[in-house]
């Protein structure tokens, strides 16, 4: 009993990690752009078919392999942005929030018929040698894929916390993310600004969407789903702090991990929306944290 | 063209209703007629809230699977048909009602963002307690008539534009567009944001369910968790948009061309509409708020008058003429 929940516990921390990663780009690029993109699931989806198609083409290890995905996803980001979410940074917030979402949401469906077009809707997934490899610590099983999932999303965190709190560029993204009109007067380049923080949202969907196709699966139709883990986390977590994302992120995966324990397998998704539209309610005008600068 | 407009009004809908009787008229035809009666219902049904009151409501889904969920369920179960049908649409309004003000609290995004959540939950729900697919028994299936659907997808679409049109020229309709252009604006002028947005959401969700109850009727087997799916509200939102938001048109021109592409295009390569829709809407987001109609409008305008250049309170007219029909 106790080991079986304990068990549960650490499942759902592993699999948290994943949720906070995931939310982590989406976040950053909220909190910075005020843009809401709902494309970021696919994104996370496509880098995980780029994992996939480095893996069995030319035989590169998933976790090395994100040394490509990240850049070919950064770059997708940039085209992105300068092709489309660009246009929308000269609207009021309110308006540019709303119309990011219609974009993201076309976008979404560009994207995941693409997807479907060329890679079919068949599910996919990466198994490396490794792949049931498992640690035993104190009678409870550790699958090695998922213990490096979560040091491959720790390391993420850490990272992006001291590349925003220690350079240059990252203080900019601050800065702009407090109050872009003080950003500009100070020198700092707001346009350039917003185009590094959603390229390296992008980046970030990438490194998630690699963990997820290595140890879960990829199908041209999960981003929905990565979208809305992301969204809940978020909310769950506020804005404006990369490791409360990323915490956010492991207290959805444990309290699903809980519940599909208590109620059932099928109840798991069920518990996070609920969650959700609980603390939507509860919130309804300052949802993203209370940091309210105008 | 505005008086041309009620003669050619009678008769597409003259020929509408004689199609069936012609000796011509297959099968084949009448479906895609259905689905494009199906589509433009949704699609009008959503435009009645985002339209006209300007809340993007990404969980229409809901109200369409619960329609189509209580009519299915209670028909099959040998209740009278139009019984049936009526309590799909009430149960979508009662729905709409219970989770109207809670969700109509939250304002723009957040209203998007939780609806589609509402709509994820409950299809996550139908999913858990319905797993099984829902095919039409044998007597029924004997019955079975592809006639008495189309006209019964044909007079709820009607209906649901006559109330539109109703609508935009009612005080109510007023207080809405007044609700959409500025909130807090419509609030200092005496209407109640709320209680207009809710009306909106109400009606909305009613016509939402009765057009899955049509759907219910029409498809001889299909998952109960179908119904529920967001592919219904991403595709209510597409056409709408596409077709022109807050017109009353819009959302019928939408239609045709969604199912005119989907069926055309989609028999060679699956999926391939969706590709061409979302670029579409992309661009109508970006650059053509107006959608096919505003491409319309332009297209014959830059026909009509090249010499003298239409005064900027007339095009102010022609604008304002075309938001509303």
């Amino acid at each position: 009993m106790v080991e079986t929940i304990a068990q549960n516990l650490i499942s759902g921390v592993l699999v948290g990690a994943l949720y906070g990663l995931a939310a982590l780009g989406l976040s950053l690029v909220f909190g910075v752009l005020k843009i809401l993109n709902v494309a970021h699931g696919e994104l996370i989806m496509i880098g995980g078919y780029a994992a996939f198609w480095i893996f069995n083409l030319y035989g590169i290890d998933p976790f090395l392999a994100l040394a490509l995905v990240m850049p070919l996803l950064f770059a997708a980001g940039w085209l992105l942005h300068i092709g489309l979410f660009r246009t929308l940074v000269q609207f009021d917030e309110e308006q540019r929030i709303k119309n990011s979402l219609l974009i993201g949401f076309g976008l979404t469906l560009v994207l995941q018929s693409l997807a479907i077009q060329f890679w079919t809707a068949d599910e996919r997934s990466i198994t490396t040698a490794y792949a049931t490899m498992s640690l035993s610590f104190l009678g409870l099983r550790l699958p090695v894929i998922r213990l490096a999932g979560l040091v491959i999303a720790l390391i993420a965190v850490v990272g992006l916390e001291l590349f925003l709190n220690r350079t240059y560029w990252g203080k900019a993204i601050r800065a702009t993310a407090e109050n872009w009109q003080t950003a500009a007067l100070s020198g700092i380049n707001v346009q350039n600004t917003y185009l590094l923080t959603f390229s390296l949202g992008a980046a970030l969907a990438g490194v998630a969407g690699t963990l997820i196709s290595v140890g879960f699966s990829v199908s041209p139709a999960i981003g929905l789903q990565w979208t809305l883990k992301a969204l809940i986390v978020i909310v769950l977590a506020g804005l404006g702090s990369m490791i409360g994302t990323f915490l956010g992120g492991i207290l959805l995966g444990v309290t699903e991990s809980l519940s599909a324990y208590f109620f059932g397998g099928q109840y798991r998704e069920l518990v996070g929306l609920i969650i959700f539209l609980i603390v939507l309610s509860a919130r309804p005008q300052g949802l993203f944290g209370g940091r309210q600068s105008e | 063209m505005n008086r041309l407009k009620w003669p050619l009004i009678v008769i597409l809908l003259a020929a509408l209703l004689l199609l069936p009787q012609l000796p011509w008229s297959s099968n084949k035809t009448l479906t895609i007629l259905i689905q494009l009666f199906i589509v433009a219902a949704l699609a009008s049904s959503w435009n009645i809230l985002a339209g006209y009151a300007g809340q993007v409501n990404l969980g229409h889904a809901a109200f369409f699977g619960l329609g189509s969920l209580i009519t299915r369920l209670l028909w099959l179960n040998d209740y009278p048909f139009i019984l049936s049908f009526l309590a799909g649409g009430a149960v979508a309004t009662i729905f709409a009602l219970i989770v109207g003000a809670p969700a109509l609290r939250l304002r723009g995004i957040y209203f998007a963002i939780g609806t589609l959540a509402l709509a994820q939950a409950l299809h996550l729900t139908v999913g858990n307690i319905l797993p099984g697919n829902s095919a039409l028994p044998g007597p029924k299936l004997a019955g079975y008539d592809l006639v008495p659907r189309y006209y019964l997808a044909l007079g709820l679409l009607i209906v649901i534009v006559v109330t539109s049109v109703w609508l935009i020229h009612s005080r109510l309709g007023l207080g809405m567009l007044a609700v959409r252009e500025d909130e807090a604006a419509a609030q200092s002028i005496g209407v109640n944001v709320f209680r207009h947005k809710l009306t909106a959401f109400v009606i909305s969700a009613f016509f939402a369910g009765l057009t899955g109850s049509v759907f219910a009727y029409f498809h001889v087997s299909y998952y109960y968790q179908f119904t529920f799916t967001p592919i219904w509200t991403f595709d209510a939102v597409l056409v709408t948009f596409i077709g022109g938001i807050g017109a009353i048109t819009g959302p019928l021109a939408g239609a045709i061309f969604f199912v005119l592409v989907r069926d055309v295009l989609a028999t060679n390569l699956t999926n391939f509409h969706l590709i061409i829709f979302g670029l579409l809407f992309i661009l109508v987001v970006l650059i053509l708020p107006g959608g096919l109609l505003e491409l319309w409008d332009r297209v014959t305008r830059l026909g009509k008058t090249t010499p003298p250049q239409p005064s900027t309170e007339a095009a102010a007219e022609m604008k304002g003429g075309g938001e509303m029909v």
